[in-house]
């Protein structure tokens, strides 16, 4: 570990223990940080395929989406930019429920999410089963706002918040990993922010 | 978006040397840094400073990097938040001489090589990584390449004002007249002059005007897979 900085005392002397190291509490706001333009996509043209390294390849328009199992998550999220937000509170389907459908092959070990920008990003297959992930079009009760991802994003809350693609439309199950857009482009691997993982070689 | 990414230089944790401390503008300071063992970085990449205090709290935040490649010193400008806890320390305590923990070069997406046609387009403070491009363009003798408006409350709180100009950048003032223009934002009749077929657009600046020059862009027809954007949020 470096030294002191000479003359930093810091403000937050608090820790809240939700917070991972290096992060603190944006509060009430929730920023924007997107690489691109925000598309503007009809959820009538919306639709979520899971394909790749599956026994039953499907795709779910919007109105079919709905007809699935409702799934919420309460708690927490992390920007990698260092801002948390507590308390959130997102609704959709869990992940599991459309790999229920789809039923990865055993050679499955991993997933790239694509957004309808052309967006990617990888994730191990384990971190979006068991009740991790979910593909959520509510946020506070309301649709998802389309700055935030809206009509559909993944959301993927134990990790970095660009693991969560905004404007998801298909999670295709690998064998090997892929690094996704951030991750060619300098970012961790796989992102998680208790271990601090922000960029390449943490 | 779709084009895969060409990966950019990227570098770990250095020490930085403070070899120079400027405040061009009321609201932000110009720091210069020597950093030791440095990878050196494409125009509109940027950093990682981290503090730390005597129980080993620490604190971290990315600045954009203004410098070119070619000067032998990083230099990063940082706008000063009244609530920002690096960003006041930084301009109010860092003195020539400091060391700090820095990280970088960062980021791979909002880079400009130096050597295909781009639109700039920043506001306020971000116009930062722009200026490092302009003076890679310099550096280059490539500032045929580049085509630049940027918005600003008033021009004196613009930084690095004499130096867009100088580069031919239509500067928009929504606060006050400038030149022949009345106080207003950037429309697409400013724009529209700067587009040419190949370009790849760079829009920065906060989360709002990010999303009104983008749409503004896409809407004038730049497909949207070649308007990359930085938005800044609030990260005191």
């Amino acid at each position: 570990m470096p030294g002191p900085t000479r003359g930093f005392l810091g403000r937050r002397r608090e820790r809240d223990p939700r917070l991972p190291p290096g992060q603190y509490d944006v509060g009430r706001d929730w920023p924007v940080l997107t690489a691109e333009p925000t598309p503007r996509i009809a959820p009538e043209t919306w639709s979520i395929t899971v394909d790749g390294r599956v026994e039953n390849p499907t795709t779910w328009t919007w109105d079919e989406a709905h007809l699935l199992p409702r799934s919420e998550y309460r708690g927490d999220i992390h920007c990698v930019t260092t801002w948390s937000k507590f308390d959130t509170w997102f609704a959709g389907v869990s992940v599991d429920t459309l790999l229920e459908a789809t039923r990865p092959t055993a050679d499955a070990h991993f997933v790239v999410a694509t957004s309808k920008t052309g967006y990617t990003t990888n994730l191990p297959l384990a971190d979006v089963t068991g009740g991790k992930a979910w593909v959520v079009w509510e946020y506070d009760g309301g649709p998802l706002p389309v700055e935030h991802g809206g009509p559909v994003r993944l959301l993927v809350p134990h990790l970095y918040f660009w693991k969560s693609a905004k404007w998801v439309t298909r999670l295709t199950l690998l064998q090997r990993d892929q690094p996704g857009f951030w991750e060619q482009n300098g970012y961790h691997d796989r992102g998680d922010p208790w271990r601090e993982q922000r960029y390449q070689g943490d | 978006m779709t084009e895969p990414g060409r990966r950019a230089p990227s570098g770990g944790w250095r020490t930085a040397t403070v070899a120079g401390v400027r405040r061009p503008v009321p609201r932000g300071v110009e720091l210069r840094l020597d950093v030791a063992d440095r990878v050196e970085h494409l125009a509109g990449q940027h950093y990682v400073v981290r503090l730390t205090a005597e129980d080993s709290y620490t604190a971290q935040r990315s600045y954009s990097v203004a410098s070119a490649p070619g000067d032998p010193l990083v230099e990063l400008f940082v706008e000063r938040l009244d609530e920002g806890e690096v960003s006041t320390y930084l301009a109010d305590v860092v003195e020539p001489g400091d060391e700090l923990d820095v990280r970088g070069p960062i980021g791979g997406w909002f880079a400009w090589d130096g050597a295909r046609p781009a639109l700039l387009v920043g506001g306020g403070t971000g116009i930062v990584p722009l200026v490092a491009m302009v003076r890679t363009a310099r550096e280059l003798g490539r500032t045929d390449l580049l085509r630049i408006a940027v918005s600003t409350r008033t021009l004196a709180e613009l930084p690095y004002a004499g130096e867009l100009l100088a580069a031919g950048a239509l500067v928009a003032t929504t606060r006050e007249a400038h030149g022949l223009r009345t106080a207003g934002r950037l429309t697409a009749a400013d724009l529209v002059p700067l587009c040419e077929r190949g370009q790849t657009a760079y829009v920065c600046g906060s989360a709002g005007f990010a999303e009104a020059a983008s749409q503004l862009l896409v809407g004038m027809g730049i497909p949207a897979a070649d308007v990359r954007v930085e938005r800044f949020g609030p990260s005191g």
